[in-house]
């Protein structure tokens, strides 16, 4: 899923390998904890089956 | 994900029958209104609520003058811009960087280290970052000034155009437009300052602040959130952005803007000079000031184009109340910055609204 690309860590030093992190301009802002980043990849996968759904109705 | 939908619909109709009377809620933030547009989330809200785009994408609060000086810059054969991209089609007084490429040597970046190793690969060239956005971007920028002056690379430069979001939202509700209720206060500026920082406008002029991501659902529920105060006559600070907003914010961050910024007054398009809202590279750091380098200051100019972005980030008046919007203003030939920036609310509106009005 999503692009592959470097960043920097600087404003985040604490992030290490494994962690999932926000990235904005090129760095790290902000890890995020794998529970929350799952909620959120599981509400763009139900948008994603949602709008397929309503694909298939209207079209 | 339709239960949550439905129960910020409530929240919703119960502040609008509370109150009576139209809502006006302003998002700070590009990202939120590009989202708001292109989820149509404008069409689950109830009628009396209104949505404002205000003072939230960085292009489009960029005074003239610092475009002109950006353009008087291009123009040397000592320099190199090093940009982000939305930068390159803003209008100044006479062209945009785009319609100088020819003669100038402008490079797109994605980021502050980009323009730093620019400098480093171009010895012969001053390398010219040109460093707008809000406090998202502002440590980028003081990560490479401190690495400049640690590794004495003297032919790389800042031109700060850094503003701080909480300055413009109390400028917005003490002189422009005391109509807004609330505010939905952008998701990364608050990663990095803390939602506490909005606890300011709360205490200050008793509005609901609440930060919200970029997702839509995380928007609908903060406007819910936003709509549950309102309806209770309560005035709250508040986050529906857990999975990255603290209270206190990016500490690390917040100190390297610190040691490399004053804040200093400034000029935004369309709001005017806005007291401790910019914020001015330290002395410390002087030989990497651009403005000083090349003793340039910004000196706002009235704007004679009839271009409206300013009573539009103020939430004054709609895009399509402006006489330029989709005539001699679109996204093809922009007339003002909101245009411009695909965070703009004008090119958003263009992109999005327009179809719909045209069927009315």
């Amino acid at each position: 899923m999503g692009n592959r690309f470097g960043a920097k860590t600087t404003l985040l030093p604490d992030a290490g390998p494994g962690d999932i992190v926000l990235v904005h301009a090129g760095f790290a802002i902000q890890i995020i904890a794998e529970e929350e980043a799952k909620k959120t990849w599981q509400l763009i996968a139900e948008i994603d089956e949602f709008s397929d759904t309503q694909n298939r109705v209207s079209g | 994900m339709l239960e949550r939908i439905y129960k910020a619909q409530q929240m919703m109709d119960g502040a609008c029958k509370a109150l009576g009377r139209q809502i006006n809620i302003m998002e700070v933030c590009g990202t939120h209104t590009v989202s708001i547009f292109r989820n149509g989330i404008r069409t689950v809200l109830p009628k009396a609520i209104k949505l404002l785009s205000g003072p939230g994408c960085p292009v489009c609060v960029t005074d003239q003058s610092y475009i002109d000086i950006v353009l008087e810059l291009a123009q040397r054969d000592d320099c190199i811009i090093a940009t982000y991209g939305d930068m390159i089609r803003v209008p100044g007084g006479a062209g945009s960087l785009e319609t100088r490429k020819s003669t100038a040597d402008v490079r797109v970046v994605l980021s502050s280290e980009d323009a730093l190793q620019l400098a480093k690969d171009n010895p012969d060239k001053t390398v010219v970052f040109i460093a707008v956005g809000f406090e998202t971007t502002a440590p980028a920028t003081a990560v490479v000034i401190k690495e400049a002056a640690e590794r004495d690379i003297e032919n790389f430069c800042v031109l700060s155009g850094h503003k701080l979001v909480v300055p413009a939202m109390r400028a917005l509700l003490s002189e422009k437009n005391d109509r807004i209720d609330a505010f939905l206060c952008p998701g990364h500026v608050a990663v990095i300052i803390g939602y506490g920082a909005f606890g300011q406008i709360v205490d200050e002029f008793s509005r609901p602040c609440v930060v919200a991501g970029f997702e839509p659902m995380q928007i609908i529920e903060g406007l819910g959130e936003i709509a549950r105060q309102l309806g209770e006559g309560r005035a709250e600070l508040g986050s529906v952005y857990t999975a990255a907003v603290t209270e206190e914010g990016n500490t690390v961050a917040q100190r390297l803007i610190a040691e490399c910024f004053d804040c200093a007054d400034g000029y935004w398009r369309g709001l005017g000079e806005i007291k401790k809202s910019t914020l001015k590279v330290k002395d410390k750091f002087e030989q990497f000031d651009a403005f000083r380098r090349f003793d340039v200051t910004e000196t706002p100019t009235e704007d004679t184009s009839g271009c409206r972005c300013g009573e539009v980030l103020c939430g004054l008046i709609e895009p399509s109340q402006c006489r330029l919007f989709a005539a001699a203003c679109t996204p093809e030939t922009p007339v003002g910055p909101c245009m411009v920036s695909s965070e703009g609310v004008c090119a958003a509106w263009f992109k999005y609204s327009r179809r719909k009005e045209k069927r009315k």
